[in-house]
């Protein structure tokens, strides 16, 4: 195990801005067939914070009570995201909205730099981190496995960061491993969560190994041919990748090295 | 009506509309949101629920109206 590492391999309680959270799955409650599958789904997958956004009203109000009522039922704690910003600005004013609608100061912040990639504007979002952090707020922002990125987001005040893994709603699971491993190794005091991406419980697994803190996925699991089984599978496999790193992964070589003890070996003497 | 105030013509969540109401808070009275779950924002700056009542609204204003939804 490597020295500067070890601090991250203790068991611990995760916790965002100073509130503890039970489970390392964060999900996502958009795209389901249901309202009903969402809630199911939600529960399945033990989540304790799920992301929530704005959209425009219409129709006296009723879609966005409706909707709150389900979420309120959860018992979770939300997320409000600023999906869809396209400056600072905007974000900013979409973070102001959400505090004052859903009573939260979290917000997971999301300044959008290209529509094909969903691609972070990261100077955008460094920008409205500032500005966000500055007037009390807590961030999640989404960002790009980018280091330098990171530092400034940290320096802004976020005591979380979250990299994606691949474009939103692409599922390829974790793109750029070696910049991931080295953003956790550079902030181990950090909380870094992989958000977007995710396609597979594996990928989310792989990622609670590398020493991530935790999982935002929304996709993988709305868009799965059953979200509540799929819900499942995550919880169990980032319970897994998590255990796995705190018990230490053991380092990989490039020879092989037998398991069974050579010595004593029939018919194979040492010369 | 003689007192009825003269339409103006605003931006309401991306669409064209007409309004008689002076305030935030009337607008959102005529659109039959005063008592919804909702957040506002008047030319891009947020407009806070207690301030709705004295925040004048003008010609060619923008305002947002939004609430909860589904997010990722």
């Amino acid at each position: 195990m490597n020295v500067r590492d070890q601090s991250l391999h203790k068991k611990q309680t995760l916790s965002f801005y100073g509130e503890t959270v039970p489970s390392r799955l964060l999900l996502g409650t958009a795209g389901y067939p249901s309202p009903a599958i969402l809630a199911e789904a939600a529960k399945a997958s033990g989540a304790s914070v799920v992301t929530v956004s704005l959209r425009r009203e219409a129709a006296g109000g009723k879609v966005g009570e409706r909707f709150l009522e389900i979420i309120k039922s959860l018992g979770v704690r939300v997320l409000p995201n600023t999906a869809g910003c396209r400056t600072a600005r905007d974000a900013i004013t979409t973070a102001e909205m959400a505090r004052e609608l859903f009573g939260t100061n979290w917000v997971k912040l999301e300044v959008i730099a290209n529509d094909d990639t969903l691609q972070p504007d990261v100077f955008g979002l460094v920008e409205a981190a500032r500005t966000l952090a500055a007037d009390g707020f807590k961030i999640f922002p989404y960002t790009t496995e980018d280091l330098s990125v990171a530092e400034r987001l940290q320096q802004a005040g976020c005591e979380v960061i979250m990299p994606w893994a691949a474009p939103i709603g692409s599922g390829r699971g974790l793109a750029n491993v070696a910049a991931l491993k080295s953003l956790r190794a550079y902030f181990p005091d950090v909380k870094l969560v992989i958000d977007a991406g995710i396609g597979a419980p594996s990928h989310a697994a792989l990622a609670m190994e590398l020493g991530y803190d935790a999982v935002l996925l929304n996709t993988a699991v709305s868009k799965a041919a059953d979200p509540v089984g799929m819900a499942e599978a995550f919880a169990k496999a980032i319970e897994a990748g998590r255990l796995g790193f705190e018990a230490g992964l053991m380092p990989p070589r490039d020879m092989a090295v037998p398991s069974t003890p050579v010595a004593g070996t029939p018919f194979f003497d040492i010369e | 009506m003689l007192n009825a105030m003269p339409k103006i013509e605003l931006i309401v969540n991306g669409r064209k509309s007409e309004t008689g109401a002076q305030t935030l808070a009337g607008l959102l009275d005529e659109h039959e949101l005063s008592n919804a779950k909702v957040a506002t924002a008047l030319n891009g700056h947020f407009i806070p629920e207690g301030k709705r009542a004295t925040t004048r609204i003008n010609v060619g204003d923008s305002v947002e109206i939004v609430s909860a939804r589904q997010g990722g």
